[in-house]
């Protein structure tokens, strides 16, 4: 077990404030009302933009992130240094292309990379929000970043597109904002979080708060993090992220950088050492906090519940439209639940498309090299330019 | 090239599938089932500028037709019709495909409760060479149209003309317009109940709606 309590473990964890991207603030007098129906003053939006807005302003793509995601879908990231979670899909010539398309990234309320979140300071208190930040739905987000695209001036997205809690965020839209949105990419995600999905964000919540450090959610002023949870929850996470043979191909039973086993707990094997290494990482760029007021918005999450039960009326006289895409090997959200979705817009008579793409990487093939899946993106967001009638 | 906007109105349709188009008014919302690689969704969107939507049994047709810019499901026309509402199609295609499902009048059906009007497009069973291959060789037809051995032939439900017209007059269809397609895949009007193109043609096309 040495090897988990790393001395970066200890650090606290510091947003570089200066790195954010772009900022917008809202004051007072514009809150943010929420699903709980706490009103959310003031507001910070940090979020990235490429490419340039037309005349018409009629080709801004808005992409949303997943729980673990941030603005920074396409630039390096201030943290780690690494290229941005989609910069396969998102740039100049690629997929979603920044020559074409303006495109628009927001970190998500509650998140940690500069829209306000639980670690923002409340001012009624003076003191970090922490355990009394309000809890926020999906619903939220998308309302958020609704005033963002209002503030630009933006009034009908060509698309928006984002996989797992981005693509709930897309259906949400669709669905709160129909006639600002001309064509939506939900990818591997679901109307609604399963009960095994619940039970795993569980497991990572339960870990976090079971770290000493955790402190009732009031570690901020301590000056340290609950960030043996936070690994455990991301380690816990990411396996859900794979599929079974990825790992199997990836790893095996191979050991790390060993010939035979310890007979101890070390990391005797790559999968361990990798696992952990995903913790650690994890630490560094995301803050406890933040991932249980996600992940919740993500358990909250069940459209049709909004709409009598029936998901097709979520839809209901849309004119969007969909593509629906999935992975073979996700078992966290898997064909069956985007099939789901697509049979609602059927039933609702929407424009819809749905592919499934072959993959062994399981959940995380949405943020991989998939030449399916940008072949796919590509042409739908081209026949959605074309449909709107520009080139 | 996935750009939608290169894809001009230079595309070469196969002849059926041409006569299949000529059918449908521009405009219209148009559903294809079967639509394969997507060639008659693309043209009809294309050039006839219709809403138009796709079926698709194989997941890598379908891919194709996304990444073509169509809007394609995957799925199968046995079993996931019903979630189509009523009446929400001005045009239901169902091209060379209704031999292959295995509920033919169920399908046909559904086609006519979603659609305004319904095209099915067949390959003819009772076409000379087929009549002639059964009764004097003895041997399960192989043609150009019905390519297949009997035994990997995704034909399950195959007919002739005669037959197709006594479903659709069973199930309460209203025939507005029957062509016949011959060898040279040459389209014309034919008399459906006539004996010359249940012999002559080698497939056929049906434009109906119900009654």
């Amino acid at each position: 077990m040495a090897e988990i309590i790393h001395p970066r473990f200890q650090r606290p964890l510091k947003a570089p404030a200066e790195n954010l991207g772009e900022v917008l603030k809202f004051g007072p007098e514009n809150p943010l009302v929420l699903d709980s129906g706490q009103r959310l003053a003031p507001l910070t939006i940090a979020y990235m933009t490429y490419g340039t807005l037309n005349e018409e302003r009629s080709n801004a793509v808005l992409i949303v992130h997943a729980l673990s995601g941030d603005q920074f879908v396409a630039s390096t990231h201030p943290v780690t240094g690494k290229p941005g979670w989609w910069d396969l899909a998102v740039g100049p010539g690629k997929p979603i292309d920044t020559n074409r398309f303006f495109v628009i990234c927001a970190n998500v309320v509650g998140g940690c990379m500069g829209t306000t979140g639980p670690g923002d300071i409340d001012p009624s208190t003076g003191e970090t929000y922490g355990p009394k930040f309000p809890v926020v739905t999906i619903r939220d987000m998308v309302r958020a970043q609704a005033m963002l695209l209002d503030a630009l001036g933006i009034e009908q997205l060509l698309s928006v597109l984002g996989g797992s809690m981005g693509g709930m965020q897309v259906l949400q839209w669709a669905a709160s904002y129909p006639e600002r949105v001309f064509s939506a990419m939900p990818i591997a995600t679901a109307a609604r979080h399963s009960a095994q999905n619940i039970a795993f964000n569980e497991v990572g919540r339960q870990a976090i708060m079971a770290d000493p450090e955790w402190r009732g959610g009031n570690y901020a002023s301590t000056g340290n993090n609950p960030s043996k949870g936070l690994a455990v929850a991301r380690m816990a996470a990411h396996i859900t992220y794979l599929s079974e043979a990825a790992l199997q191909r990836k790893f095996g039973r191979l050991l790390q950088d060993r010939e035979a086993v310890s007979f101890g707990f070390d990391a005797d094997f790559q999968i361990e050492s990798y696992l952990r290494h995903q913790g650690m990482t994890f630490v560094d760029r995301f803050d406890a906090n933040s991932y249980l007021y996600i992940t919740r918005a993500m358990d909250y999450f069940d459209l049709a519940a909004d709409y009598g039960g029936v998901l097709a009326e979520a839809f209901r006289g849309s004119k969007t439209r969909f593509c629906l895409v999935s992975f073979t090997s996700d078992w966290l959200f898997p064909t069956s639940e985007n099939k789901r979705i697509a049979h609602a817009l059927n039933a609702a008579g929407a424009n819809v498309s749905f592919v499934e793409i072959a993959s062994d990487r399981g959940h995380d093939a949405f943020l991989l090299d998939e030449p399916e899946l940008f072949d796919t993106i590509r042409g739908f967001l081209s026949a959605a330019a074309y449909t709107k009638g520009f080139k | 090239m996935n750009d939608a906007s290169k894809v001009g109105s230079a595309i070469a349709l196969r002849p059926d599938l041409a006569a299949i188009a000529d059918m449908i008014p521009p405009s219209t919302r148009v559903l294809d089932i079967g639509c394969g690689d997507g060639a008659l969704l693309e043209y009809l969107v294309r050039v006839k500028s219709v809403d138009g939507r796709g079926l698709e049994l194989s997941q890598h047709n379908v891919n194709q037709c996304v990444a073509r810019g169509l809007s394609v499901v995957q799925g199968d026309a046995d079993t996931d019709l019903g979630e189509y509402p009523s009446g929400v199609f001005d045009i239901v295609i169902l091209s060379q495909t209704i031999q292959a499902t295995e509920r033919p009048r169920y399908v046909l059906q559904e086609l006519l409760r979603i659609g305004k009007h319904t095209i099915v497009s067949f390959p003819n069973f009772g076409h000379w060479r087929v009549r002639l291959s059964l009764a004097l060789r003895g041997r399960m037809p192989v043609t150009r149209t019905l390519g297949h051995a009997w035994y990997d032939t995704p034909n399950i439900h195959l007919c002739t003309i005669h037959d197709f017209l006594a479903l659709a007059r069973e199930v309460g269809a209203r025939i507005e317009q029957t062509l016949s397609l011959n060898e040279r895949q040459r389209t014309r009007a034919m008399r459906p109940d006539a004996w010359h193109p249940n012999l002559f043609a080698q497939g056929a096309i049906f434009l109906l709606a119900k009654r």
